[in-house]
């Protein structure tokens, strides 16, 4: 029987994976999110910061700003979910230092947002399950909260288009 | 500019995302409003090719449309979406400006119904279009 791999070199190869995902799209690193990764699980982490604000006298998040947070963390999951086999065989070009060579993201179709309550000025979390994910098209439904897992201040669903693999 | 488009455009400008975009209203009256929002690199989604990511095109929507809520006469006051849908038809070209227009076509006691389109240079082919729910402040 074949040992199983050290463990920091399954978690180097994933966290390669998923920075490389991540941090080469500027408007991720605009709105400051982050992934938090366990596993083969993602959570999307959108630090409050003001720049982020949609009405001062709440003070509540933007509208725009939530649709974007939920629609990136839909977007991320989604490619994540469709690369873990490669990621996990080793059949992506992988460098400790270059990184990863990825295939494009998956184009947003359409984009429905269910805004729940009022974003509170503070640290925001999203969580994507992809209903289905087939050659062409993906439907993606994702969820977002604030305090309590259970009290969503946001949810949305979203069809994409997926990459051409290359 | 009249006064009420003046002050209009100070409410929506004081928004702190909208200004961080750089959002400007061009036009708002009777449940309808116009906002532009200029190109800017921090705002790729897809760095291969340059084109902002729709979640900015979101931003630019969901503003528009809360202005034309607000500039609708039988709206008081503020408001706040209760869903949109968006709609990408195609990438926005990269460099030029994003054009937003909001029209609030009917509204009850409680809601207010939003239609938006948003255009590039190419004004004939909407990139995106959006409607939403949208409430309506007591009188």
């Amino acid at each position: 029987m074949k040992r199983p791999e050290p463990v920091q070199i399954v978690k180097q190869r994933r966290d390669v994976a998923l920075r490389a995902l991540v941090s080469g799209v500027p408007y991720i690193q605009y709105l400051g999110m982050k992934f938090d990764r366990r596993g083969d699980e993602l959570t999307g982490v959108l630090p409050f910061d003001e720049k982020l604000i949609g009405n001062p006298l709440l003070p509540a998040l933007h509208g725009g700003v939530t649709a974007a947070f939920l629609e990136v963390t839909a977007m991320i999951t989604l490619s994540w979910s469709y690369l873990w086999e490669d990621i996990e065989n080793g059949n992506l070009d992988f460098d400790p230092v270059e990184g990863m060579r990825l295939p494009r993201l998956p184009k947003t179709v359409d984009f429905s947002v269910d805004y729940l309550r009022s974003g509170l000025p503070r640290d925001a979390y999203a969580r994507a399950h992809v209903n289905r994910s087939g050659r062409r098209y993906a439907s993606v439904h994702v969820e977002g909260w604030q305090d309590k897992r259970t009290k969503l201040f946001a949810q949305a669903t979203g069809h994409f288009v997926m990459p051409q693999r290359r | 500019m009249t006064d009420r488009l003046k002050i209009a455009r100070q409410f929506i400008e004081a928004i702190p995302h909208s200004r961080d975009l750089g959002m400007t209203l061009t036009d708002m009256e009777d449940g309808v409003a116009v906002i532009t929002m200029p190109y800017d690199e921090r705002l790729i989604g897809d760095p291969e090719t340059g084109v902002i990511s729709g979640g900015a095109v979101s931003a630019v929507m969901d503003t528009c449309c809360g202005a034309a809520v607000m500039s609708h006469p039988a709206n008081m006051g503020g408001t706040a979406t209760i869903d949109l849908r968006i709609d990408y038809m195609r990438a926005a070209t990269p460099g030029q400006i994003i054009t937003a227009r909001a029209v609030c076509y009917h509204v009850t006691r409680s809601v207010a119904f939003v239609r938006a389109t948003a255009t590039d240079d190419d004004a004939d082919n909407p990139v995106a279009t959006a409607t939403g729910a949208f409430t309506v402040e007591g009188k």
